[in-house]
């Protein structure tokens, strides 16, 4: 009796012991794909990021194209908006911003020029409570920013000391929370608190101007304590693209327009980096082989509006390498700070010894997508990292659940890609499948999206989100696009025009804002149609001539022979069939 | 052979996917999440045998592919380390389940997997409850759980 009772009991404890081991390895292969799974929705979003960079700099060659063939008259128009500017500039900015005039119903933030730290907590206490700046102290701000940039070197410099260590941030792009989060976790700048803020502060997130504002009031307050460096997106053609004009548009319906002319001319005052200690080089784009400082020190920076539209010549003898080529060359290393240490063969003239990138916009893709970090920097220590991650607390979800949000919004941005390249996708599968089956092997499935879509992703991975797969483990290629279409606002255009005005919508828009110089909003027919030209030859679209004629005359809606080019692009949007509709303005990548 | 090139291209892409300096190498505290994502259930004591096996002589804290590629080939033509059908795994929580309530408690659930088999890290046990424990009663009813796993994962 006892002997049965023990061996049952030891039976028991085996059998115990193995369910205990099921659960166990169940739970971590689960586990495991679900980061997996995190993993594969991040490197979608860094995949279509560096491919957006690489379309920005085809539109750059695109802007050099057209200036060179485009004898209208705008050119000279640009051209001369462009030296004619800076003289009447300041006597205008300063009248303008006199005229305005803030009424004592206003509940936000006064600011009390000259600036103190006073106005810094001010400012500090009334983002937190979601209040907006009043334009005229915008204004003001961004007026006195801007006299004091342009005192300052290319370069600025900066001393450490043990008791002075300086703190560099990278972008934040308009995440407020995080620069509360920097500031709660560091303190904030002052003179023995020094900050060096490298660059994209605006666009993406939602409150860049928040964040732009408080940057500046610093900057005022502390000028040789708080360094800013301008970045690719401190640029008013890429704000049109990422979200940053429609942000002022929004927050600022009387005086946007003009806020958005005097970012247009501070920006390009930004310094291009800074030295620490004279060691340390800390510029916004990273460095190439043929970075050469002292060419970069002489640089007449100011001439540089916008990485999109390189000047011809900045300065006579420079070799135009700092923004341009930086564009497809600018680092961010999402939560996780990367440190390559190895001493450069390709760098004869200044031997960098290591690459540090820093990036301070933690979910910058989307909830939970990264970490962000600051590296503190003394001379004779090691630099010291800190990484941090805002979190809404009232949402802290279980991870699958987390994983599944960033997960649906990978796979939308990237089914929209496809949707935008739907005519080249179906040609490649057609042509694989020599059958005529509507159905594709997984490989040559992978082959064909990888190479229209021009996207490295881990195709196979991911074919059972975007399409559907029969029971032998063939893709039905066609399935991909059942439920989602581009909503056509104009019958008489035809799939495959609406197509590339979909997928071409931002660049055309910073085209067509290029071209219209007053801001009016509006361009003329024939501007419309040499611009179309240049575009589709440089492009190399097929686009027949007569639906772009008929295009152009439905736009032409008051028959005034003027288009509202913002009303026609935003009418291009992608419908989700299950949800509700996309509009440009809600995806941040603007792809 | 076809499916053998298959393999090798379904492995390179979960590979890749963690090479973050583009050097095919994997940190090796990713290796187990790259194999799992491959459809392979390895226990931690097999899985720390795998590792050993693809390891440098001295261990670099990397896996390198050109050493991973063939171990994991032989392991997917070869079929080895099956997930657990979904009525293996409710039958275990059940055998656990000795009073047959149709649910466990969370201090039985945690005194099992952190004190027995291949023990979870407390960081695995946290993550565990957060989705499976219902605050209210405190307890894991496990049949719920299993399903919406696995409506999760499909």
């Amino acid at each position: 009796m006892g002997c049965n009772t023990s061996s049952t009991r030891i039976k028991n404890s085996q059998t115990s012991l193995r369910a205990v081991l099921i659960i166990q390895n169940w739970y971590r292969g689960y586990k495991a794909r679900l980061k997996a799974r995190q993993q594969y929705a991040l490197t979608i979003f860094q995949s279509i990021e560096y491919a957006d960079e690489q379309d920005q700099i085809q539109l750059c060659n695109f802007f050099s194209f057209m200036l060179e063939n485009y004898t209208h008259i705008r050119k000279e128009e640009i051209e001369l908006s462009q030296l004619t500017e800076s003289k009447q500039d300041m006597r205008d900015k300063q009248d303008y911003i006199h005229l305005i005039d803030v009424p004592d119903s206003y509940q936000g933030p006064r600011l009390q020029f000259p600036l103190t730290c006073a106005d810094i907590d001010l400012l500090l206490e009334a983002f937190k409570g979601k209040q907006i700046l009043h334009a005229r102290y915008v204004l003001e701000v961004l007026f006195e920013t801007q006299k004091l940039l342009k005192q300052m070197p290319n370069f600025t410099q900066i001393q450490t000391s043990p008791s002075k260590e300086v703190t560099v941030c990278g972008d934040l792009h308009g995440k407020l929370d995080d620069l509360f989060l920097i500031f709660y976790k560091n303190g904030l700048p002052s003179g023995s608190n020094p900050y060096v803020f490298n660059g994209d502060f605006v666009d993406r997130g939602r409150n860049s101007i928040e964040v732009l504002m408080i940057l500046c009031v610093s900057f005022l307050v502390y000028p040789n304590d708080l360094h800013l460096n301008r970045g690719n997106h401190e640029d008013y053609m890429m704000n049109l693209r990422y979200g940053f004009t429609k942000e002022i548009l929004h927050k600022y319906k009387v005086h946007g327009k003009k806020i958005l002319q005097t970012l247009e001319e501070l920006y390009t005052w930004l310094p291009i980096g800074t030295i620490i200690d004279n060691e340390i080089l800390v510029v916004h784009g990273g460095i190439s082989e043929t970075t050469d400082l002292n060419l970069l020190h002489r640089v007449e920076r100011n001439k540089m509006k916008s990485v999109l539209m390189p000047p011809k010549e900045i300065n006579k003898d420079c070799n135009n390498d700092s923004k341009p080529s930086k564009v497809g060359v600018t680092i961010s290393a999402h939560g996780r700070i990367k440190a390559s240490g190895c001493p450069s063969e390709h760098l004869p003239k200044h031997e960098w010894e290591q690459v540090v990138t820093i990036f301070s916009a933690s979910n910058y893709y989307e909830e939970d997508s990264n970490r962000g970090a600051y590296v503190k920097l003394c001379s004779g220590a090691n630099p010291r990292f800190f990484q941090y991650q805002v979190t809404d607390a009232t949402c802290f979800q279980p991870l699958h659940q987390r994983v599944s949000t960033m997960e649906n919004s990978a796979i939308k941005i990237l089914r929209e890609r496809m949707i935008s390249r739907k005519t080249d996708l179906i040609h490649a599968f057609q042509h694989q499948d020599r059958r005529k089956s509507g159905k594709l092997p997984v490989s040559q499935w992978a082959f064909c999206m990888e190479s229209i879509l021009g996207l490295h992703l881990p195709w196979r991975s991911l074919s059972s989100n975007l399409a559907t797969i029969d029971e032998n483990g063939n893709i039905e290629y066609m399935s991909s696009f059942r439920n989602i279409h581009i909503e056509k606002p104009i019958k008489e255009a035809n799939s495959a025009l609406v197509e590339i005005l979909y997928r071409y919508r931002s660049d055309l828009e910073i085209i067509f804002n290029a071209i219209d110089t007053d801001h009016s909003g509006l361009i003329s027919m024939e501007e419309f149609r040499t611009m179309w030209k240049l575009f589709s030859s440089h492009y190399n679209l097929h686009i027949d001539d007569s639906q772009v004629n008929k295009i152009a005359n439905i736009m032409d809606l008051n028959r005034d022979g003027s288009i509202d080019f913002t009303e026609f692009l935003k009418a291009f949007y992608v419908v989700h069939k299950y949800e509700a509709m996309i509009k440009p303005e809600a995806t941040n990548l603007g792809t | 052979e076809i499916a053998v090139a298959e393999f090798h291209k379904k492995i390179k892409e979960a590979f890749e996917v963690f090479d973050h300096e583009s050097n095919n190498t994997v940190d090796v505290r990713e290796i187990g999440t790259i194999i799992r994502s491959l459809g392979c259930c390895p226990s931690e004591g097999e899985l720390h045998d795998l590792i050993a096996e693809i390891e440098e002589e001295e261990p670099t804290g990397y896996i390198r592919f050109e050493k991973f590629l063939p171990v994991m080939t032989e392991i997917l033509l070869e079929r080895r380390y099956r997930p657990i059908p979904e009525d293996v795994l409710l039958r275990a929580f059940e055998v656990l389940d000795t009073a047959k309530h149709g649910f466990l408690t969370k201090d039985e659930l945690i005194k099992y997997m952190t004190e027995e088999g291949e023990p979870f890290s407390q960081e695995e046990m946290e993550e565990m409850l957060s989705a499976a424990i219902d605050p209210e009663s405190n307890s894991i009813n496990y049949k719920d759980y299993i399903s919406m796993m696995v409506i999760d994962e499909n």
